[in-house]
């Protein structure tokens, strides 16, 4: 199990547990975090699983391939660490990653 | 208001399980019109993963949102449906224990003693940028280009006017290209220099920057300034440097849609979690008459599948059928076996 914490633009966090091989969006999903909405299910087609990536954990979850940056496109409140978090993999080394998510996904 | 249209059944909704219910009524004599907000058939499928494929159809081991909406509307086409595009649905009342009543934002009225609710996840609507107040600027009447416009129905209505257009994809892009000729001036603001866009469309956009003609800002825009309800500008934060001022009397955000539940949480059907609560006999909602199938409904056990919506359909047009034709007999048949619904089908 690889620990990974969702937080509101309130501040409130949401410990949570993932398996390797799922998505941070699913792991969202999973555990009724309502602030990730996921409208198309993970095809990285609709943009509201949008979540903020903290620097220190860049390294580990890779940069957003091109599909998913012209994705982002269709995404409110972007940032320069905005991600789909449909397209990052849980792996062993994201454990304890705290991912941001945005006051809302539309 | 325009002529009633009488039918047997309404369908909102021409997603895959909407299209799947044409077929399933047109075994048993029931002729539908559909209703959908999109331009174009397929809902989800055609609108957000047209190319992506899908692995769970039974039968079909691998098939694209696109070739599975061709496919079933292939399958449909023997039963002649109607197609009414680019509407949403607003009102359904009851006219009597037999007639319901549905009407759309086009002005359009249908009378029929079946409505099938396909709406997926609801309407797709424009997605609207996080800028504070953008609702005050906000413009319905669409021949009036002034103000915050999420299409363009009427070009005419942006004739004469600084335009501010934001986005990189295929609308952004058309709308900047289509509108340059007749605006007072055409700014383009996209968050980053990549443009999604067809490329025919970024050098042509290119080209037209290049002698003057659009200004294009990288960044995007934080505030917009007027008076009284009459947008005047826009702020904009660059990528890199200082905030700047646009002028602008038109705003038009291109920034994807995104689906809401709108007017179906108006009818007083019973709701759970903005989904449709039906019974898994025949997926009838508790208004007799009304039935809900696909995403949109919820049940004991409800898996969002487009094939658990197939199954619903096809449960769901046997009873239908006793309202459409009380006094008819319903006899279960096979299409590859009965000579009747081999002829419905066009097949012998």
């Amino acid at each position: 199990m690889v620990k990974i914490t969702f937080v509101e633009s309130n501040g409130t966090e949401h410990p949570c547990e993932g398996d390797t091989g799922m998505t941070l969006m699913e792991v969202a999903i999973k555990n009724d975090i309502k602030a990730i909405s996921a409208d198309c299910g993970g095809a990285c087609a609709c943009a509201t699983c949008h979540v903020y990536v903290r620097q220190d954990w860049q390294d580990k979850t890779g940069q957003a391939n091109d599909l998913e940056e012209d994705m982002l496109d269709f995404a409110v409140h972007v940032k320069d660490n905005s991600r789909l978090s449909c397209q990052i993999k849980v792996t062993d080394e994201l454990d304890g990653i705290v991912v941001d998510m945005p006051e809302n996904q539309y | 208001m325009s002529e009633t249209i009488k039918t047997d059944a309404v369908i909102i909704g021409a997603g895959p399980v909407g299209l799947f219910a044409i077929f399933e009524l047109g075994l048993l004599d029931m002729k539908a019109h559909l209703i959908d907000i999109l331009d174009k058939p397929g809902g989800q499928c055609a609108e957000l993963y047209p190319e992506k494929p899908i692995y769970d159809i039974p039968g079909m081991p691998e098939v694209s949102g696109q070739q599975l909406t061709d496919q079933l509307m292939e399958q449909a086409a023997p039963f002649d449906p109607t197609f009414h595009f680019n509407r949403m649905v607003t009102g359904l009342e009851k006219i009597d224990d037999k007639t319901w009543r549905v009407t759309t934002d086009e002005n359009e009225v249908f009378e029929a003693p079946v409505v099938v609710i396909a709406a997926g996840g609801g309407s797709f609507q424009p997605k609207k940028p996080p800028i504070p107040e953008i609702d005050v600027y906000e413009q319905t009447d669409t021949s009036n280009g002034l103000g915050v416009h999420y299409a363009v129905r009427k070009m005419e209505a942006f004739k004469d006017q600084d335009i501010l257009i934001s986005g990189g994809g295929d609308s952004a892009l058309d709308w900047v290209l289509n509108l340059q000729p007749i605006a007072k001036s055409m700014t383009l603001v996209h968050r980053r220099d990549v443009f999604r866009a067809a490329p025919d469309s970024v050098n042509k956009m290119r080209a037209l920057v290049d002698e003057g003609k659009v200004n294009l800002h990288i960044g995007q825009i934080t505030e917009l300034v007027g008076e009284n309800g009459q947008l005047s500008g826009a702020h904009l934060k660059p990528a890199e440097g200082d905030p700047i001022e646009i002028n602008c009397t038109s705003f038009l955000p291109f920034f994807g849609l995104t689906m809401k539940l709108g007017p179906i949480s108006e009818w007083g059907l019973n709701l759970n979690e903005n989904l449709i609560e039906v019974d898994t006999e025949k997926f009838a909602t508790d208004q007799d008459g009304i039935y809900a199938i696909g995403d949109i409904n919820t049940y004991p056990g409800k898996l969002k599948l487009i094939l658990s919506g197939f199954h619903e359909a096809a449960l769901m047009a046997h009873h239908a059928f006793k309202r459409v034709h009380p006094d008819q007999k319903l006899t279960f048949q096979y299409t590859t076996s009965s000579t009747s619904l081999q002829k419905k089908l066009g097949v012998n």
